[in-house]
């Protein structure tokens, strides 16, 4: 029998997001005693929100200190809350935040950490989880004798916890914290009319390189394809991912998409974004660049390339035509 | 003020990402079929980190960049070939699996006790850089051990931007959800930074860069410790590859306003 900890932090509005809700219903469906630790400002109102969960308690650590996704607090926060509750499997949410701390809460812990993990199964006593390796080309099931395991879940990979709201009772947990030398002083994001990453979005928008290729006037039209592109994400709400080669571009002083950065590129060194479908247009490429719609589950290109590698076995559909003019009428249709 | 800082890249090998990789079963654990053989390069992310490092190095007279790799040493030297002509470091080699498969406990210690073999280690000059994951675990977790081994708890992953400030305090930009970035303000040495892409581009090839690393790189591989790196207590039920090849219907000649319309009627449903 496990003795089971998942720990989740709050967000600005003292509420649970859907990662931690995931995290939730993945420790729940492991049998074992079942607690569950929030970090955070306030830390009530989140465990009223879970009050009917099932946990045989909820520790809590509050404060202003952390408010903050910050190593320091966030480490010793997590590393009080399991020392409590005495676990031997910790499940977080493998959220920005907890991304950050997870391997060192375990080695405070005399644990180890498996991240990224995309499911726990739990038969008998046994406790499994998936994970990817080298870039998500290889998927392996793997099992640890080590405890505390701490485990980081992908959000997007269970059904969030649906769990009554009620009055819980909670257990403060006191953290001795250290010098704090960093502070968090704020969040950096684009404009919003050129915000393109959407992780909540149905769709997954894939630009490749080819938008800013010469076409067949012998002339690139890089700001017509800018436009193109913007105006599909402000029509769809989109979420826009792309090849590397084309975010490559701007350090090779070429003609570049302005709204385009690494954070919107997917593959090897990129993100594998999780959409219910996935428009790729004008990529092109082989087996590494396509691990980045991994889990795209409906997929559909657009290239003047029938064979091309992005597409070929890796789509449900490839139109084989100028992704400019599809896209030009598409945005008219939309408008 | 300029502070002369002792930057410390954690780095290892990775097959080349256009190398078809295929999982095989090996007495020790998992392994990658004819690993040996696969061509190798640096890390990406750890690429990144090391033109981080020179380029802040090259900004705060004084500095020095260190690369601490752990890798079986014949491969390394064959990817030091190329790396050396990139960035000037001194290589302190480990040798041992540079395998996905493996411990990140285990790495992460090698990578902390060779990082304090090095000679005048000054904790408040010290800045461990490294990639916010590998190519091959790809955890996010090596990182931090190190950082824990070396009692360091100002940590940042997923960073694109370091900012030094007159003063030796420093903001750091760190992705995270939603195409955005964290902006946070460190006191100043030493911490911790797992890079994400950052902001420079791949240095050109310099090979008078390449010819003075080298003359450390050599006695450093010669000198490399064998390292015992596993994943005990870790048991694999299987590993293998997707099974995603799809029936792709290829639609050719058909006018842009009918997939346009077939687009957005997929797109809607």
């Amino acid at each position: 029998m496990e003795n089971i900890l998942v720990i989740v932090h709050t967000e600005a509005d003292g509420a649970l997001a859907k990662p931690a809700l995931e995290a939730l219903a993945a420790g729940r469906n492991i049998s074992g005693t079942f607690a569950v630790g929030i970090i955070g400002a306030d830390t009530q109102k989140a465990a009223n929100q879970i009050a009917g969960c099932g946990a045989a308690k909820f520790l809590t650590v509050t404060g202003a200190e952390f408010a903050q996704p910050r190593y320091a607090s966030d480490a010793a926060a997590a590393e009080a809350v399991a020392k409590a509750a005495g676990a031997g499997i910790i499940i977080v949410p493998h959220t920005s935040r907890w991304g950050r701390v997870a391997a060192g809460i375990a080695a405070r812990l005399g644990g180890r950490a498996d991240t990224h993990a995309t499911g726990i199964a739990n038969a008998g006593d046994k406790i499994t989880i998936t994970r990817w390796y080298y870039r998500q080309r290889m998927e392996a099931q793997m099992s640890r004798a080590q405890r505390p395991w701490l485990i980081a879940l992908d959000p997007g990979c269970v059904a969030p916890l649906a769990a009554a709201a009620g009055t819980a009772t909670t257990t403060p947990v006191t953290v001795a914290l250290p010098s704090l030398r960093t502070q968090v002083t704020g969040v950096k994001a684009p404009e919003a009319s050129q915000q393109t990453i959407r992780p909540d979005a149905k769709l997954l928008f894939v630009a490749g390189a080819g938008w800013t290729k010469k076409q067949p006037d012998g002339a690139t039209h890089v700001p017509e394809a800018a436009e193109l592109i913007l105006g599909f994400l402000n029509a769809s709400k989109a979420s826009l991912g792309s090849s590397k080669s084309l975010v490559d571009l701007s350090g090779e002083g070429q003609a570049v998409l302005p709204f385009m950065s690494h954070l919107n590129q997917i593959g090897q060194t990129g993100s594998t974004p999780r959409h219910p479908k996935g428009l790729s247009t004008c990529c092109h490429g082989e087996e590494p660049h396509t691990v980045g719609w991994r889990f795209i589950n409906e997929r559909r290109a657009i290239s003047l390339d029938p064979n091309c590698g992005w597409a070929r076995g890796k789509a449900d559909v490839l139109y084989v035509a100028d992704a400019f003019a599809v896209m030009r009428k598409i945005n008219e249709i939309l408008k | 003020m300029s502070i002369a800082y002792q930057i410390v890249v954690c780095g290892s090998l990775v097959p080349d990402p256009l190398q078809t990789l295929e999982p095989v079963a090996a007495p020790t654990g998992p392994s990658l079929k004819n690993e040996m053989m696969l061509p190798a390069v640096l890390d990406p992310w750890a690429g990144h980190a090391l033109f981080e490092a020179t380029h802040l190095a090259k900004n705060n007279p004084g500095s020095k960049v260190y690369l601490v790799s752990l890798a079986p040493k014949a491969k390394l030297q064959q990817v030091m070939m190329t790396v050396a002509q990139k960035a000037p470091f001194e290589l302190l080699a480990i040798d041992g699996p540079a395998s996905g498969f493996t411990e990140a406990a285990d790495v992460a210690a090698a990578l902390a006790d060779a990082i304090k073999t090095i000679p005048g280690l000054d904790l408040s000059k010290l800045l461990v850089f490294g990639g916010w994951e590998s190519a091959s675990r790809g955890a996010g977790a090596t990182m931090q051990l190190v950082g824990e081994k070396l009692g360091i708890t100002d940590q940042f992953q997923g960073v694109d931007q370091l900012t030094v400030a007159a003063d030796g305090s420093f903001e750091i930009l760190e992705r995270i959800e939603g195409g955005k970035h964290q902006v946070s303000k460190c006191a100043g040495a030493p911490a911790v930074l797992g890079w994400a892409t950052g902001n420079l581009p791949e240095p050109p090839n310099n090979p008078q860069v390449g010819m003075a690393n080298m003359r450390t790189i050599m006695p450093a591989l010669q000198k490399a410790k064998p390292s015992k790196i596993g994943a005990e207590g870790v048991a694999f039920a299987s590993v293998a590859l997707p099974k995603q090849q799809r029936q792709t219907r290829i639609v050719k000649d058909m006018s842009a306003d009918d997939i346009a319309n077939e687009i957005i009627a997929w797109i809607q449903q």
